[in-house]
């Protein structure tokens, strides 16, 4: 996973609350078998006036001019502003690929789906919980100021203003090592494979019931994979 | 704040000297590993659910670290999302759909994983299947690529739905790395009237605390209305939990929980079977246990609801009238709610049963069960489609579901009166199949989602129960099923 420390960018504002990831990545676009490729398709029913199928040139598309990620000021853009609930409905980290692929390492609003907020810190995504109000006030700062970027520091846990003012935000100090390290997850758990062998050790005494398979599964051999 | 199930075998344990206990708090400590300083817990995971469409990636990236399932006889998997739901002899037209389906054969075949594949009588959406496989079961802990997962929690399983990563590493790991949540009661009393259902709860909860009402909690639904409910209606309940924020939702275990598996075919038997069913009549909140936060509905005051806008907490009572946004004070909500009336082409002060729709859908994991199917055909017995509706579809949950509504001969009353009567799948659910609707389409569906696009761009979803479904495809427009 790709280390997230600091970051200088400008920030793009998306004023509306309860974004889902419906529309984030529409459904169209999960039917690929591979993790990249989604920011093309980053928010497609509101960023193009055509409707938008798997495989259809970006270059041929017709963009929505109204739409905020289209306007020349928020070209380059690497922080997402956005309002309460972000990434709520479907679990697909699609959403989270997308906007990744795009090219946003951060996202600000005052709350997030939990679905969300997790897939995102396994893919390099920073999300950041902000006071609705302190997020309000970035909204007009953004709005009043073409070209507004903020410096994201993530080992002091700060977002640094334009003037200078520096606002600190919480996080899991886990997702922040694991962030801030670039850290494997999978690799970090299988460090305690023992201690998962030794639950399900007890498991197995204790509520055998859980381990039983349906007769056509027993001993199916897997054809592929280390043992 | 004390719950009272009323659950006639509980109470052994409250003297043991232990705090009292919520059933997420039972199910949480049983499955915790380790938990490190700062909280994150290392949580095994029982079953792993698994479909096409969040695998692929999860899988590729088992290969490329060379790593191989924990325990491959914990993952049922199978195909729903993009599945055809008209006559598969010829297999899947779309060739994007096609290939991940093939993926999804592929990965099963070459881990040892066991597959419903298109084609296998048992097919059906992933959280029909888990239930009615028994491959759920009371205690455990259920995972699955998907947000409603929560239907699981049905069965007093602690069941949430997972992005693709954690996919991967309940994979590699059988554990998930998880915080604990907050405990949210959501309590019914009283008893439903006629032609109310779990569904009208869902909602009308939704409608009370919003989408982000449980988001960090699980949700647990008790009370005498939540008792009285079948299995099929808990389902439902729980399967919405996640519209309300709340990744979870759970019903504590009683005889109806235990009645539903019997002789399910991944259930134990004979002995073990009897063990285990001593254990699951613990899995319940203690009397004494605290919730961080409660809320009380009454089921008795609850009218069928119908969804107006485009997120399912934009809800009222079919007889109601679409809500005024010059009458919202907050501002980032009446500008959603604006927005929402646009999309959905909606006046304020428009009486819901004047809504008049092109398109009806019955189905989804949310409610296409054997008894919301009978339901439905209850309404429109007799009866035929309005001529305004250009389709009316029912698509059952599973192979088995479907299989047992013909056996009740419900395809031919949904036949007779116009409906078309379709293959298992998620289908108009989400539209990842040919099933959607055209732009502008207005639908009403007992799915989950009333999003923008979410049936189909530009198409328009007003969420209901399934007789309420029903009753509008007879009359054209909503009617309050309760005096149809
Ligand atoms: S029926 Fe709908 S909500 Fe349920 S799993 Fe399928 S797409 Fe998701």
């Amino acid at each position: 996973m790709e280390k997230f420390t600091r970051l200088t960018a400008i920030v793009a504002p998306l004023d509306r609350p309860n974004v889902d990831t419906d529309a984030i990545i529409p459904k169209q676009f999960l039917k690929s078998i591979r993790r990249t490729g989604f920011g093309a398709n980053l928010f497609d029913a509101w960023r193009y006036l055509d409707q938008g199928e798997p495989g259809m040139d970006p270059g041929q598309r017709r963009p929505n001019p109204d739409f905020v990620l289209n306007q020349p000021r928020y070209q380059g853009a690497r922080i997402l502003l956005a309002r309460e609930n972000f990434g709520c409905g479907s679990s697909r980290e699609h959403a989270v690929w997308a906007l990744a692929d795009y090219g946003f390492r951060a996202v600000i609003a005052p709350s997030f789906a939990d679905i969300f907020y997790n897939n995102s810190f396994k893919n390099g995504l920073l999300p950041i919980r902000l006071d609705a109000a302190l997020v309000d006030r970035l909204f007009r700062a953004v709005a009043a100021t073409p070209g507004y970027r903020l410096t994201i520091d993530l080992p002091a846990q700060t977002l640094e203003t334009p003037e200078g003012e520096v606002i600190p935000f919480d996080i899991d100090p886990f997702r922040k090592h694991c962030l801030v390290e670039g850290l494997d997850e999978i690799d970090l758990t299988l460090q305690h494979a023992d201690e998962i062998r030794a639950y399900e050790e007890r498991r197995r005494r204790e509520a055998p019931w859980l381990f039983t398979a349906p007769p056509e599964t027993a001993g199916r051999p897997a054809a592929e994979g280390r043992s | 704040m004390i719950p009272r199930h009323g659950n006639p075998r509980q109470g052994q344990e409250g003297g043991s000297g232990m705090a009292a206990r919520t059933l997420y708090d039972k199910l949480w400590d049983a499955h915790v590993v380790r938990t490190d300083d700062n909280g994150t817990a290392l949580l095994y995971i029982d079953r792993h659910l698994v479909h096409e469409v969040t695998s692929p990636q999860a899988f590729e990236g088992l290969r490329l670290a060379g790593r191989r399932p924990w325990r491959p006889d914990s993952v049922l998997a199978v195909p729903d999302h993009n599945v055809p739901t008209t006559d598969r002899s010829a297999g899947i037209q779309d060739p994007v759909s096609r290939l991940q389906v093939e993926t999804l054969d592929r990965n099963c075949e070459a881990f040892g994983i066991l597959e419903f594949t298109m084609d296998d009588p048992r097919q059906g959406i992933v959280h029909v299947i888990g239930p009615e496989e028994g491959a759920t079961l009371p205690g455990m802990t259920v995972v699955c690529g998907d947000s409603h997962t929560s239907t699981h929690g049905a069965f007093g399983a602690l069941a949430f739905g997972i992005g693709t990563s954690e996919v991967e590493h309940v994979l590699a790991t059988q554990c998930l790395l998880q915080k604990k949540s907050r405990n949210l009661l959501l309590r019914v009393d009283g008893r439903l009237g006629e032609g109310v259902f779990a569904k009208d709860i869902a909602l009308a909860l939704i409608g009370t605390i919003g989408t982000a009402g449980g988001t960090g909690c699980t949700i647990e639904f008790g009370g005498e209305a939540i008792r009285a409910l079948s299995m099929e209606g808990r389902m439902t309940l729980c399967n919405m939990s996640i519209e309300a924020g709340a990744r979870a939702g759970l019903v504590a275990v009683d005889e109806t929980t235990v009645e539903y598996l019997e002789g399910r075919p991944f259930a134990p038997r004979g002995e073990l079977w009897d063990r285990a069913v001593a254990d699951w009549f613990e899995l319940h909140s203690d009397e004494d246990a605290l919730f961080d936060r409660e809320v009380v509905l009454d089921a008795g005051c609850l009218a069928p609801q119908v969804t107006w806008g485009t997120s399912p907490e934009m809800v009222v009572a079919v007889t109601e009238v679409v809500p005024d946004p010059a009458e919202e004070a907050d501002p980032v909500r009446r500008s959603g709610m604006e927005r929402a009336l646009a999309y959905m082409d909606l006046r304020p002060g428009t009486a819901i049963t004047d809504i008049h729709l092109d398109r009806v859908f019955i189905g989804s994991c949310t409610n296409s069960r054997i008894e919301d199917l009978r339901a439905a055909a209850a309404v429109i017995r007799g009866r035929r489609v309005a001529e305004g509706i250009r389709q009316a579809l029912v698509v059952p949950g599973s192979g088995l579901v479907k299989a047992q509504a013909e056996a009740e001969g419900l395809d031919r009353v949904f036949r007779a009166a116009g409906f078309e009567w379709r293959e298992p799948g998620c289908s108009m659910c989400l539209a990842m199949n040919a099933d959607r609707l055209e732009p502008g389409e207005r639908c009403a569906s007992t799915s989950n989602r009333n999003f923008e696009g979410r049936q189909g761009q530009g198409g328009r979803t007003h969420l209901v129960s399934p007789t309420m479904a029903a009753a509008a495809a007879i009359a054209g427009h909503f009617v309050d099923v309760r005096t149809f």
